[in-house]
Order: structure tokens, then C-alpha cells, then sequence
């Protein structure tokens, strides 16, 4: 198992190099492709009509008159060793893991990223466990009563859920539960100064970015449980005189998991790294907020910094959900 | 029976998905809160306008403003944002400022930290200020005229860090071009032309006269920085108020909360009336929800560019709800530009064949009609000094004239053009607008075709890069403009004067680099008289339309919703049309 952990993070780490790199090589090759200059890049960073003094400073500053390779390796170097800025007057030391200063504000990105993720956290975690029950038990009663009312109506409204943009049923939450009848707050309070004022005001977001998932679990697991219910272990668990129960979920539902478990990883993963369409519409300062900052202002370690972050999430997910795979499926040996 | 449990969860599931339909189709049928206030009046549509509306003196309560996107910076030094000019005035006094007003009569420039207008000598050259006495920062330090001096050193000479805010002083001030600025230059002297011979004393010596300096130490970048306190682009986590507010908090590019400034002296200050106990700045907020909140009374749109379209059509077919709205004008023109170094656009009867040819009404529709643009036919829009109303290619209804057109066409010797359009494809009014005049143009042999580009890059990379308009064949591209400071100059200069074509960041797109224009520009902010001024302003715009470079198209226009509870509320010409947020109070 220790084994398999080390070298999976080793790939991981392959993986984040490689994908900073196309990263970098897309910010700045693609553009110059289209032939924009240094120069102009520097310009983006700078006020209305600079002066060419100007451009040439901000250039200087941001280490766009380097190599290309040279612009890399600094950024690696950061994020292991640490870096030195130059904020006017003085310098300052970003300690490691340093993603650099954003090219138009001049602020340190590790730290925003940092305070952002316990929004985008929560918001997916709340989310998250909503879902997965009511996806899951939707689809189990499903698949359990095929072709009845409940599977008809569920099975609808699942559609329904799926097809509806988050703009939409964001903006209907928001117009019901903070607008006309305002009984969930408005402005994010973190889950360490008061729970309850915490999940007060994330219960909205959860519930439409809930309502956009479960449709999906709720099919994936309808259509697994169907499979399963009719293998012969299930007749043989039946026939063994185990309760109904027992049989659906520890035989069942166990076996129907293993496509829900690989899905939910990637799909938490993914939200870990800026739920992005959720967060504009309520308002809430994630990471998929900063993720938007950084494309809109063309900031470079901005982008950066949320890339490697999501990417980072996705990898820990995918490690989370092999290792789950041996604890729900005893076939499945890590080695 | 062993299937119960499941089925009973089901059951209270469906009950939940019942209940959900339900709350979905009342919403829809749910009528908004009446927007009212307490007494139940409303001061009428466009009443901010003309009047303050909600005039008070009541101290108290919690303001909020709300922003759907991120401001450049909250420093004063590093700000080029109207709204934050607006809101900075708040923590940041500087020498001048603008007097709370509506509409046009907010353009009336007063003192602010300086005691009085500056004094001009050397035929406009030199500008002096002497300070008001008692000024102090929060932290109850005097405020002297070398703070002032360090404040404008460090927001134009340290471009490396401070990027974002304008250069005028460095492209005005004798010596700018070579002085390094504070953090480089660490002698004690500074930049030679800003005197400070006493604490209260700054004079400012200029390359050429400028007779609207004062209108230049309006900007945020002369308000007070202690060189001792300032950390660079860290300084905006801990800015020293010099305004009646200073900060509680700053979250970057998330919320900002300002508090009573204990040390702002009222008699000090005839402009403030510091009535809120607290003001919170939300930043990142949803649009929709921003319009919501102003439509409740619990915030104030601090961007100020007006409602979105969904709440604009909600605000007017109501009738009570419009009457608590300002329509005015936001100090903007939409135009077209017409690249005069593409051919054949470098002939000026093909450029005016394109004045003929565009039918307004069209491009105004494509706008969002009326209240958000009146149809132009001036570059110098109504509420910037130096306008006068004209039309040199005047069309029955603005729907174009395809006739005279065409004559224009002949003249030029064509009688088919093929070119292209540039337009900012992230803005959709923006290439609605380039989609009817397209159709225009098509009416008399003029074949556009339509090139998107982002608009974060739009100077930088595409329409203000005069190489890659001339490889591209973009002779027409669109535009909006605004000024900088309420003046014909301010407004003109950057888009028609020769010299400041760039090659890259470029805002004259026109191009156009006329010896007259440039010399008229030269000549106007030389000239002290203010009404003389404003008149070579008029000159200026005439001869530009006589050469055809610019396609006026609609004066922009913003409607604001104006919250019922906030006091003071005055539409101000100075900041494009916002309300003007120096005096703004609460009810709640």
C-alpha cells in the first residue's frame, strides 16, 4: 500500500510539472503566435497610454525580458525555495510554496489561494453530501420500483435538474430564499466562527449545485442497481433467507458503487478546483472566482496558481478513489 | 415487509421534489417589494439629476456598496477607475476636488486639502497650493505639502510596481522624463520641479502651460501619503486616511470596511459631512444580485454604469419603480473610428461616405435603445464644456442617407469598399451596434466584415496596434470614450491629438494626426480664459467631423436605480454620471 502511495505521488508530481508547463507555454506562445510582443503583454499590466518608460519598467519588474525557460524555472524555484519581490520600497521574502505575484496587482497568489479554499471547499462539500444521499436514494428506490410513479417522477425531476443552467435555478434560490422570503443570509461566514451561520448561508448554493449533481448519481445509480439486482448473487443472497435490506444495500448497492466512487472523485475534485459558475451567482469569493480574476486580467500566476490547484485536487481524488475501490470492491488489490 | 423503509423515503422525497415545483412556479408569478421609502414618496425619475434628492444631515447606520467586479486598486496612487476617483475621496483628499452637484453643475471644481484653487504664474507653468491648516491624518500626524509631493512622486514614477493609475504629471512636470522616482532615487531633494519651500506650501513647475492643472490635482494620486508608512503595492492593505473615513478591514479583492475617521477635523473640511457610522464595500458580487439589493434599499451600485438589461426592462414598465431611477448621461461617446492610414479610408470623401451611410437609429436600437444612449453627431459629448450642438452630416431621422452616400463614394472613386470592423467580442451591445452599422454600410457597396477581440487586449494587441490594423485592413473600428477630467481637453486629447499615437495601448485609433488639431490642443490648454477655451474645444470638434475621422454614435447614457434609503443622492456629471459618494447617508 506505502508503495503504491509513493508512486502515485511521484506521477502526481510528473503530472504538475507537466501541466505548468503547458500552462506556461500557452500564456505566452500562443499569443505570440499571433504575433503579440513583450511589450504588449507589459501593456496590459499598465494604466491607460503608458509612457515606453513605463513598459519597459513593468517588463523588467514582471521578468518578462527573460528567456521563456528562465520566466519557468523562477516560477518552479518559487514554488520550491521561496522567492524575493520587489514591492517599491522594500522587498519581501515569499516563503515556499511561493506562486509568484500577481502581474497586476502585485499581490502574493499562494495566500489568496489559500484564504479561497475553504469557501470553494464548503460550498462543494455541503454540496457534495446532498447529492450523494438524495442522487443515491433516488436511484436505489428507482431501480428497486422500475416503471412505477416514483420512478417516473423521480426519474423527471433528475432531468429536469440536469437540464437546468445554474444561472437559473442560482438566481431562482436566491430570489426565493434571500429576495422574497429571506431566510438564508447573505454573505459567506466561515465554518470555524459559526457553524450554523455557516451552513445558513451555503444552504442555497448547496442545494442548486446539489440539484444540478443528483440528477446524474441518481440515473448512474438507477441504471447500476437494475444491472445488479438481477445477477445471480443477489438471487443466491435472497434465497440464503437475508433480509431485503441487507440485500439491496450490502449487496446491491455495494456492487452498483464502483462507477458512482471513480464519478464522484473526478466530479469533487473538479468543484475543488473553482465551482466557478456557482460561485458568480451567489457571490462567494472561491477559488473559481480568482480562477475568472486571473483569465479576465490575462495574470499569469493567477491562472497558474488555480491550474495546479485543481489539478492537485483531481490527482488526490483519483488516489481517494482507487483506494476506496479495494475498500468497496474486494477484487480490486492495490499492487 | 422489508421494502417499507425504502419506500418511505421515497415518499418524503417526492413530498420535497413536490414542494420544490411549487416554490419554483410562485416565484415566477412573485412581484418584487415596492421600492418606497418609509413616507412612501419617491422623489420622481431623474430627480438626482436636476436636485439632491433625500437631502440630510442624519448621522448613523451602516452604508454598503456593492461592485460586480474588482476595482485597480483602493490606493490612491494606483487607481484609474472613475468610481474609485468617486469612492477614494472617502479616505484620500486631494488638492482639488469636485463639488457635490448634479448633472453639470458637479463638474465646478473646489479645494480640497489645498485651501484654495492653485495660483497659475509663468504664463500657466507653474502652479502653487497652499494647504489648509489643522489637516491630520488618522493617526493624528500633521499633513504636510512633502507628503503630497511623496504621493504624486510615487504614483508616476514608480511604474514598475504602481502601474495602474495615469502619468500625466510624469508626461507634464519639467524633469519628469528622467526622474526615477522614490524608490529608486533615494536623495532626499526628490523630483526638482515639486517644490515644498514650507509645510503647507507646493508648487508644481510644468514643461509647457497648462491651464487646467487644477483639474489634474483632482486625481486621487495628490492625496497624502506619509513616505514613512508607504510599502509600496502593500500600501493599499494599510493606507492612512486623510478623508473622514479611514479602513477597518481590507480583504483583497473581496470587502472592504471604513469607519468614522476619529481625527478628521469638520472644520478642516467643508465638503464632508461623514454621516454613516460604518461604510462596507462588497466587491465580486453577482450582477443580478447587486440589482436586487439597490431595487431593496440594502446597497448602493458602486461601478455606477447603470442596471442590468433583465432589471431595465423590469424598471420600466413599472412606473414606481422608474421613478426612483436616473437616466443621465455618463460622460461617454460611442463612436466609430475610421482608420485614416487604411485604404481608401486615407481619402476623406470615402470616410464621409461612411457618415452618410450608417443609419443610427439602427446602431441606437442595438444599444439598448434611448436610455442608454441619445444619437450623436458630436465628438465632444453634451455634458463636457465645449459642446455645441451640430451636425455635419445630418440624415432625415439619423437613418442614414444611402444617396449622398454613394455620391461620396464617386468621389472617392470607388464604388465598392472592402474592410474590416473591429469590435470587443466580450461586449454584446458592442457587436450588435458593428452588426447594424455592417448592414448599413452594405446598403451602398461598403462590405465590412466583422473581427472580434477580446477587450483586455483590445489596445494592447489589436485595434490600438496601428501595424496590425494596417496588416489586418481594419478601417473601422468601434469605440467609447470618456474623459478623464470634465474638459474638452480631457476628453480630446488622447483620441485626437497626433502625438499621442502609441504603437501599442494606442486610443486615437483614427489615427489621425492633423497639424491644426494638434496645434488647436496645444493652443487650448495654453490658453487661460475659460470660455475662449472652451470654445477652440468647439473648433476642434468641428474640424474633426469636417475631416470625417470619427462616426459619432450615441451619447452613452446610465440608468440608475436609486436606493430609498440612502440620503444625499446626486447624479454628478464629474464621475460619468454616478452619484456622487462623498456625502451619501443612510436611513436603515
Amino acid at each position: 500500500m506505502i508503495s503504491y502511495i509513493l508512486r502515485r505521488t511521484f506521477a502526481a508530481v510528473i503530472l504538475l510539472l507537466v501541466v505548468s508547463a503547458v500552462t506556461f507555454a500557452i500564456f505566452f506562445l500562443l499569443p505570440r503566435l499571433a504575433g503579440q510582443t513583450a511589450d504588449q503583454l507589459a501593456t496590459q499590466y499598465l494604466g491607460k497610454s503608458p509612457s515606453k518608460a513605463d513598459i519597459l519598467a513593468v517588463k523588467h519588474n514582471l521578468g518578462l525580458d527573460q528567456p521563456l525557460y528562465v520566466q519557468y524555472w523562477h516560477f518552479i524555484k518559487g514554488i520550491v525555495a521561496g522567492a524575493t519581490y520587489d514591492l517599491g520600497p522594500t522587498t519581501v521574502h515569499c516563503n515556499a510554496p511561493c506562486f509568484g505575484y500577481s502581474f497586476k496587482t502585485h499581490q502574493a497568489v499562494w495566500p489568496e489561494l489559500t484564504s479561497r479554499i475553504p469557501i470553494t471547499g464548503s460550498l462543494a462539500a455541503g454540496a457534495a453530501v446532498l447529492w450523494l444521499l438524495s442522487g443515491v436514494a433516488v436511484g436505489v428506490v428507482s431501480a428497486l420500483k422500475p416503471r412505477s410513479f416514483f420512478d417516473r417522477a423521480f426519474m423527471g425531476v433528475a432531468l429536469a435538474g440536469v437540464s437546468l443552467p445554474m444561472f437559473f435555478t442560482g438566481q431562482l434560490a436566491i430570489l426565493l430564499f434571500r429576495v422574497q422570503w429571506p431566510i438564508f443570509g447573505r454573505d459567506y461566514v466561515p465554518f470555524t466562527e459559526n457553524p450554523s451561520q455557516w451552513a445558513n448561508t451555503l444552504f442555497p448554493a448547496w442545494c442548486s449545485l446539489a440539484l444540478l449533481y443528483s440528477a446524474i448519481y441518481a440515473r448512474l445509480t438507477r441504471s447500476g442497481m437494475l444491472e445488479t439486482m438481477n445477477e445471480d448473487f443477489i438471487r443466491t443472497a435472497r434465497a440464503k433467507g437475508l433480509r431485503e435490506r441487507k440485500v439491496v444495500v450490502r449487496h446491491g448497492l455495494r456492487a452498483a458503487l464502483t462507477p458512482i466512487i471513480t464519478v464522484f472523485g473526478m466530479d469533487l475534485g473538479l468543484l475543488l478546483g473553482g465551482a466557478v459558475i456557482t460561485e458568480y451567482v451567489f457571490s462567494l469569493h472561491g477559488v473559481g472566482e480568482y480562477a475568472v480574476q486571473g483569465i479576465t486580467d490575462n495574470d499569469l500566476p493567477k491562472i497558474l496558481g488555480v491550474t495546479l490547484l485543481a489539478a492537485f485536487f483531481v490527482v488526490i481524488a483519483n488516489l481517494l478513489v482507487d483506494l476506496l475501490y479495494a475498500a468497496a470492491d474486494p477484487r480490486v488489490r492495490l499492487s | 415487509m422489508e421494502g417499507n423503509p425504502p419506500i418511505m423515503r421515497r415518499s418524503a422525497l417526492a413530498a420535497v421534489a413536490a414542494i420544490g415545483s411549487v416554490s419554483l412556479l410562485l416565484a415566477g408569478c412573485s412581484k418584487a417589494d415596492d421600492n418606497k421609502n418609509d413616507n412612501g414618496k419617491s422623489a420622481g425619475a431623474n430627480a438626482a439629476t436636476k436636485d439632491v434628492v433625500n437631502a440630510s444631515s442624519k448621522k448613523g447606520g451602516t452604508l454598503t456598496y456593492e461592485l460586480s467586479d474588482v476595482p485597480d486598486s483602493f490606493d490612491p496612487g494606483n487607481t484609474y477607475y472613475a468610481y474609485m476617483y468617486n469612492l477614494s475621496r472617502l479616505w484620500a483628499r486631494p488638492l482639488m476636488t469636485f463639488e457635490p452637484g448634479p448633472g453639470e453643475k458637479g463638474n465646478t471644481l473646489v479645494p480640497d486639502l489645498a485651501a484654495s484653487k492653485g495660483v497659475p504664474s509663468d504664463g500657466g507653468k507653474t502652479w502653487t497650493y497652499k494647504l489648509r491648516s489643522g489637516l491630520k491624518y488618522q493617526d493624528g500626524t500633521a499633513i504636510t505639502s512633502k507628503d503630497v509631493k511623496y504621493a504624486v512622486e510615487r504614483s508616476n514614477f514608480a511604474r514598475d510596481v504602481l502601474s495602474l493609475g495615469p502619468n500625466y504629471f510624469q508626461q507634464f512636470l519639467a524633469g519628469g522624463d528622467k526622474y526615477k522616482g522614490p524608490y529608486k532615487d533615494k536623495s532626499a531633494k526628490g523630483l526638482s520641479s515639486i517644490e515644498t519651500p514650507d509645510d503647507t506650501t507646493i508648487v508644481f513647475h510644468l514643461k509647457q502651460a497648462f491651464q487646467e492643472f487644477d483639474y489634474l490635482v483632482a486625481a486621487p494620486q495628490t492625496a497624502p501619503v506619509p513616505q514613512a508608512k508607504d510599502k509600496g503595492v502593500d500600501y493599499v492593505k494599510s493606507i492612512v486616511s486623510s478623508g473622514s473615513y479611514k479602513f477597518q478591514s481590507y480583504d483583497e479583492g473581496k470587502q472592504a470596511v471604513l469607519v468614522r475617521n476619529e481625527n478628521w477635523d469638520p472644520k478642516t473640511d467643508p465638503l464632508r459631512k461623514q454621516l454613516p457610522d460604518k461604510i462596507v464595500v462588497k466587491l465580486k458580487v453577482n450582477p443580478e444580485t447587486v440589482d436586487q439589493d439597490v431595487l431593496a434599499g440594502n446597497a448602493i451600485d458602486l461601478g455606477g454604469t447603470g442596471v442590468q438589461a433583465a432589471t431595465q426592462a423590469k424598471i420600466l414598465n413599472d412606473s414606481s419603480m422608474k421613478a426612483n431611477t436616473d437616466n443621465t448621461y455618463g460622460g461617454r461617446l460611442v463612436y466609430l473610428a475610421i482608420n485614416t492610414t487604411v485604404k481608401p479610408f486615407d481619402n476623406v470623401a470615402c470616410r464621409k461616405a461612411v457618415q452618410y451611410a450608417i443609419d443610427k437609429v439602427s446602431v441606437q436600437t442595438a444599444e439598448g435603445g434611448p436610455i442608454r444612449g441619445e444619437i450623436a453627431s458630436t465628438v465632444l459629448p453634451p455634458d463636457i464644456p465645449g459642446y455645441a450642438k451640430a451636425d455635419a452630416y445630418a440624415t432625415a431621422g439619423n437613418k442614414g442617407d444611402a444617396a449622398k452616400a454613394k455620391e461620396q463614394l464617386k468621389a472617392c472613386g470607388k464604388t465598392a469598399i472592402t474592410t474590416n470592423i473591429s469590435a470587443r467580442s466580450d461586449r454584446p451591445q458592442e457587436i450588435d451596434a458593428a452588426t447594424a452599422i455592417i448592414a448599413s454600410l452594405k446598403k451602398v457597396g461598403i462590405n465590412a466584415n466583422l473581427k472580434q477581440f477580446p477587450s483586455g487586449k483590445y489596445f494592447t494587441d489589436y485595434a490600438g496596434v496601428p501595424k496590425f490594423t494596417q496588416q489586418q485592413n481594419i478601417g473601422l473600428m468601434m469605440m467609447q470614450w470618456g474623459a478623464d477630467w470634465p474638459s474638452g481637453y480631457g476628453f480630446l486629447q488622447q483620441i485626437l491629438n497626433g502625438k499621442a499615437i502609441s504603437q501599442s495601448g494606442n486610443t486615437n485609433l483614427s489615427q489621425y494626426n492633423d497639424k491644426d488639431v494638434n496645434a488647436l490642443l496645444e493652443k487650448a490648454i495654453a490658453t487661460q480664459d475659460t470660455t475662449e477655451r472652451n470654445s477652440l474645444y468647439t473648433q476642434i470638434d468641428k474640424k474633426t467631423m469636417d475631416d470625417a475621422v470619427i462616426v459619432p454614435l450615441a451619447y452613452f447614457k446610465v440608468l440608475l436605480a436609486r436606493p430609498q434609503n440612502a440620503t444625499n443622492v446626486v447624479s454628478t456629471a464629474a464621475f460619468s454620471g454616478q452619484y456622487d459618494y462623498l456625502n451619501i447617508g443612510t436611513t436603515k
